[in-house]
């Protein structure tokens, strides 16, 4: 089955990356955006989705910095 | 002393610590997919771009076979140090606190940087000098643990190097370049020792850490 | 027999002229189905035949001096001594980095690493020379941003530093940006391994990463014809890398090179298996059949035509003896790279391209490599200019507003904020890394040292190929003697536009006629190199930019290579050489806005050779030397200043703008104790200010105005 994973930087993280995108939002006119935080997308076909936790906490995602979501639409 | 040096799939300056290494002791490679360490007695995981940096730097490398028998005998108190990309793979094994993020400028960067040694009483730094000038060269850089985490640190002399002012090139907190864990026998550092151990191609100045590793050989 | 106009239509869109496919219809004695076509169509192309500049090539100096292999291998090599070789080549990628920067420069970084180890040598070091549109546009600020960031991503990932290079911004590559990627390798001289196939029955293996769609019609169709307004509709066709993929396949490259384990290697760059395959067989006079069923797909449902044309990143064709195969896997198993048995080598001078049992297409090598008709270029001299008037950005006559202006341009500023992006010191061989020297110094084995530079100032080209060609060589070689080096083999990449227009044609055959005479006159063969063409768009063409790289040993002892910088206070500062410096095509010249020059001035190759023979000799005594290029003798002062945060004050007879900023081949600045100086002493080290006549700068404008270029990678 389809599965997809959110991995997020932690709040409280620096996010150069996104501080960039802010800026160039603005620079192309787009008004009134005040944060940008990137993050990544992880598609994996699994048998098992019980699994898919462990597979977050133990290598997907690094949990000092990073948050991960099971995406919802995920069984 | 004899100087375990590993090599994952993508490592680039494990031939240099290797170089490095042989200046002070005997050097043993190390293979990432076996399980025996040869009878090194301090290992060396060396920078580079293990597995290309996927998914994060170092992430992968630290569930390499090898890496069973490094934690095991850094869990016995065996000396290990990290060098940039071994630094990044310590810290995913939970080896060493805190993690590596990318650098505030999002580029990567290759700098001589001068270091101020902060604590000259571990295994890895008895015999530098107190004032370091050694290149860093990565894109992922920037020391990060949370601010009581780092409190600790400091309080614990766990801080072994700082940039001096002015020359953090990666926005690393409080200016740490180089940590120890609490046993003080497992040590990380993003600036590149190896290659300050030659005047024809550098600074000297990172011979002295090799030296104290192999000054603590029984 | 005669081609049908279906055919002609087929191979009108494939790049073929209609001459070429009567031709082939006439060599084959029947039509080409559409896989045979295909393949003759990439075969066929400028990129794969340099149709019409092969002839021109052949006047080149190809063999003598140290040279161990010439033109016609996937690089060249020369002998450095005690049975060490240094293998070197440039290639460009100049029409995918246009579409694609990142990738494009990043994949041209992985082709000519691929090249180097694909004769045996370790890759030990890369170079780039880029060239952009004026940083005033934002296109070519992002051109430039994402250049430098791919070049930086492969080298570094791979643990090859890059250790030099260029970069200049000119109008007319505004719409034709240039990268061209040089990369050195080291191997013992009798290791060196050649492309040609050999032994019927050997195996076609194929090694690394898996086939896809990358680049489908890419680098070869692209570099065939000039860039038009529709660039989108090319991006699919751009290669993505992956540098951890061609690490571990380098590695495993050069370990089964070591055990001896391979007829033949090669690899697979533009047109992929359609170039490579074919050019081994013809090498060796062998054909050899290939079963697409074999090739490892990364996509399920390709058709035939695309896996031959395929430009997947990060793979090498071998030809195996089927009794190393077993060891062959195993040594690919260890690491972690593919290895798929995809055909074999026959006896039969073709190629037949099957698809498990079913034949798809058989072509004789005489025709798909030998065939492609070599055409004569048609040169006429220009009668009227070219190249618009480059806009006039200062109107100043002061001295020192003249000397900040040209330490801010573009062409001239520092380039920290570039090569600190690209990790110059992995591999412990750099002895003098970027901006410290005026060429790269690495180590060899044996405890000597070679060195390494690359130029060409395409706006003197502009004015005059043949002279603005002689003078990139001397320039190049200049920089060498900076080091205390003597050339001993060139690599070039000739960048220009489109060959078929008569002035096009007259700039490429003069310059191909300066290089010729530069390299006679320096003693030292042309080891290969590389043609892009076409570089034109609606806006014109490119400066012609024959970009020359010099491999050198450094005379000097290790430890003494030259340096730029000022060494001490109160050191002598001597002009040494037949310096004879003028405005026309000077950058001066060019911030005033004005037209070139419909020549450059004649130098004498021989007192300039002379200089460099001194300045060798100074810097192996110890002495400091810094050749005097762009911005003249002024800027070349302020470097040596800025370099060692010392000032300095010279004094001049003639302080004219023509002897302040002037511009010509066979200047040098050498400096140190007085005594031990040649030339003509002109000033002495010391302070915190620079002064030169009516110039009288502190250090801290200068260094202020020199980091002009910082503000384009905030």
């Amino acid at each position: 089955m389809h599965a997809r994973v959110l991995v997020r930087p932690k709040a409280g993280i620096l996010d150069p990356q996104g501080a960039v995108a802010q800026r160039a939002l603005a620079a192309l006119g787009f008004a009134g955006v005040s944060e940008v935080r990137i993050g990544r997308l992880i598609e994996l076909e699994v048998a098992d989705a019980d699994a898919l936790p462990e597979m977050c906490e133990r290598l997907l995602a690094n949990p000092l910095i990073e948050d991960y979501e099971i995406l919802s639409d995920t069984p | 002393m004899k100087f375990g040096v590993i090599t994952f799939p993508g490592s680039c300056d494990d031939r240099d610590a290797q170089l490095a290494a042989a200046r002070v002791g005997e050097v043993v490679p190390l293979w990432h997919a076996d399980h025996d360490l040869q009878g090194a007695e301090a290992v060396i995981v060396p920078g580079g771009f293990s597995y290309g940096d996927y998914l994060r730097a170092g992430a992968i490398a630290r569930f390499a076979p090898i890496m069973t028998e490094v934690v095991e005998f850094a869990r016995a108190g065996g000396p290990v140090m990290g060098i940039c990309n071994g630094f990044q793979v310590l810290c995913e094994a939970r080896l060493l606190p805190g993690a590596l993020l990318t650098n505030t400028s999002l580029r990567f960067v290759c700098r001589q940087v001068t270091l101020a040694l902060v604590n000259p009483n571990t295994t890895f730094t008895r015999a530098a000098k107190a004032r370091l000038s050694i290149p860093v060269k990565h894109t992922t850089g920037r020391f990060y643990a949370p601010p009581a985490e780092l409190d600790r640190l400091e309080a614990a002399d766990q801080v072994v190097l700082r940039y001096a002012p002015g020359h953090n090139p990666n926005g690393a907190a409080r200016d740490i370049a180089g940590i120890v864990n609490e046993a003080g026998n497992v040590f990380g550092l993003m600036p590149h020792p190896e290659h300050a151990v030659d005047p024809l191609t550098g600074s000297e100045d990172g011979l002295g850490i090799f030296a104290s590793i192999a000054g603590g050989c029984r | 027999m005669v081609a049908s106009s279906a055919l002609h239509e087929a191979a009108r869109a494939l790049g073929l002229s209609d001459f070429e496919t009567s031709r082939i219809v006439e060599l084959l004695g029947r039509e080409p189905n559409e896989v045979e076509l295909a393949m003759l169509s990439l075969l066929w192309s400028e990129h794969c035949a340099y149709k019409h500049s092969k002839l021109l090539l052949r006047t080149l100096p190809t063999e003598g001096g140290r040279l161990l292999i010439g033109p016609g291998e996937n690089a060249g090599a020369i002998d450095v001594g005690d049975g060490w070789a240094v293998a070197f080549k440039v290639e460009s990628h100049n029409h995918p980095s246009a579409v694609e920067p990142f990738q494009g420069a990043a994949t041209g970084v992985g082709g000519i690493l691929r090249d180097i180890f694909a004769i045996g040598a370790r890759p030990i070091a890369s170079l780039d020379s880029l060239r952009f549109g004026e940083p005033t546009s934002e296109r070519s600020r992002y051109l430039l941003d994402r250049c430098v960031a791919g070049i930086g991503h492969y080298g570094n990932s791979i643990g090859v530093p890059t250790i030099g290079g260029e970069v200049y911004f000119e109008a007319p590559y505004e719409q034709n940006c240039l990268v061209n990627a040089m990369s050195i390798g080291l191997a013992r001289a009798e290791r060196l391994i050649r492309s040609a196939a050999a032994g019927p029955g050997n195996l076609l293996v194929l090694l690394g990463a898996s086939t896809g769609r990358d680049g489908i019609g890419g680098a070869s169709v692209l570099a065939s014809a000039e860039l038009g307004e529709s660039d989108e509709a090319k991006r699919p066709s751009v290669q993505v890398g992956d540098p951890f993929a061609e690490k571990k396949l380098m590695e495993c490259s050069l370990e089964l090179l070591e055990r001896d384990l391979l007829v033949a290697l090669q690899d697979l760059g533009a047109a992929g298996l359609t170039s490579s395959v074919p050019e081994m067989a013809a090498k060796g006079g062998v054909g050899i059949d290939i079963d697409l069923d074999a090739v490892p797909l990364r996509e399920a449902d390709m058709e035939p035509f695309e896996i031959m044309v395929s430009e997947s990143q990060e793979r090498m064709a071998a030809i195996v003896e089927p009794a190393k195969l077993d060891a062959v896997l195993a040594v690919c198993a260890h690491w972690e790279t593919s290895a798929s048995i995809i055909g074999a080598v026959t006896e039969t001078r073709h190629i037949r391209v099957f698809r498990g049992a079913e034949l798809l297409g058989d072509l004789p090598l005489d025709v798909l490599v030998d065939g492609c008709p070599l055409y004569e270029l048609e040169p006429e001299r220009p009668i009227e200019p070219i190249y618009p008037t480059p806009a006039r950005v200062l109107d100043s006559t002061d001295p020192n507003e003249i000397l900040l202006a040209l330490l801010a341009s573009p062409n001239i500023a520092d380039r920290t904020p570039l090569f600190e992006q690209y990790d110059c010191i992995v591999q412990s061989r750099t002895i003098r890394r970027s901006g410290t020297a005026d060429a790269a110094v690495l180590a060899l084995p044996n405890g000597r040292a070679f060195a390494v530079a690359i130029d060409c100032n395409g706006r003197r080209a502009a004015a005059d190929p043949y002279r603005g060609t002689v003078e990139a060589v001397l320039e190049c070689a200049a920089n060498l003697a900076c080091v205390g080096a003597r050339p001993l083999g060139v690599t070039n990449n000739l960048n220009f536009g489109n060959p078929e227009k008569p002035h096009i044609a007259w700039q490429l055959t003069e310059s191909v006629r300066g290089l010729g005479d530069a390299c006679r006159a320096l003693a030292i063969p042309v080891t290969g190199g590389n043609v892009s063409l076409y570089n034109e768009g609606a806006e014109g063409p490119i400066y012609p930019t024959p970009v020359v790289s010099l491999v050198g040993e450094l005379l000097a002892e290790p430890a003494l290579a030259g340096r730029l910088a000022f060494a001490s206070e109160g050191d002598a500062i001597a002009l040494v050489g037949p310096f004879e410096p003028s405005l026309g095509a000077s950058e001066l010249a060019k911030l005033r806005g004005e037209p070139l020059p419909d020549r450059l001035p004649a130098c004498d190759i021989a007192s300039v050779l002379e200089a460099h023979a001194t300045v060798i000799a100074a810097v192996s005594a110890g002495l400091r030397a810094h050749d005097i290029a762009e911005g003249g003798l002024a800027v070349a002062l302020a470097e040596c200043c800025l370099a060692a945060g010392l000032g300095a004050t010279v004094e001049l007879e003639a302080v004219a703008e023509a002897a302040l900023f002037g511009e010509a081949p066979g200047g040098f600045i050498v400096s140190g104790p007085r005594e031990q100086l040649p030339g003509r002493i002109i000033g002495t080290v010391g302070g915190a200010r620079l002064r030169i006549g009516p110039i009288d700068l502190p250090l801290d404008r200068l260094r202020e105005a020199h980091a002009a270029l910082a503000a384009l990678f905030d």
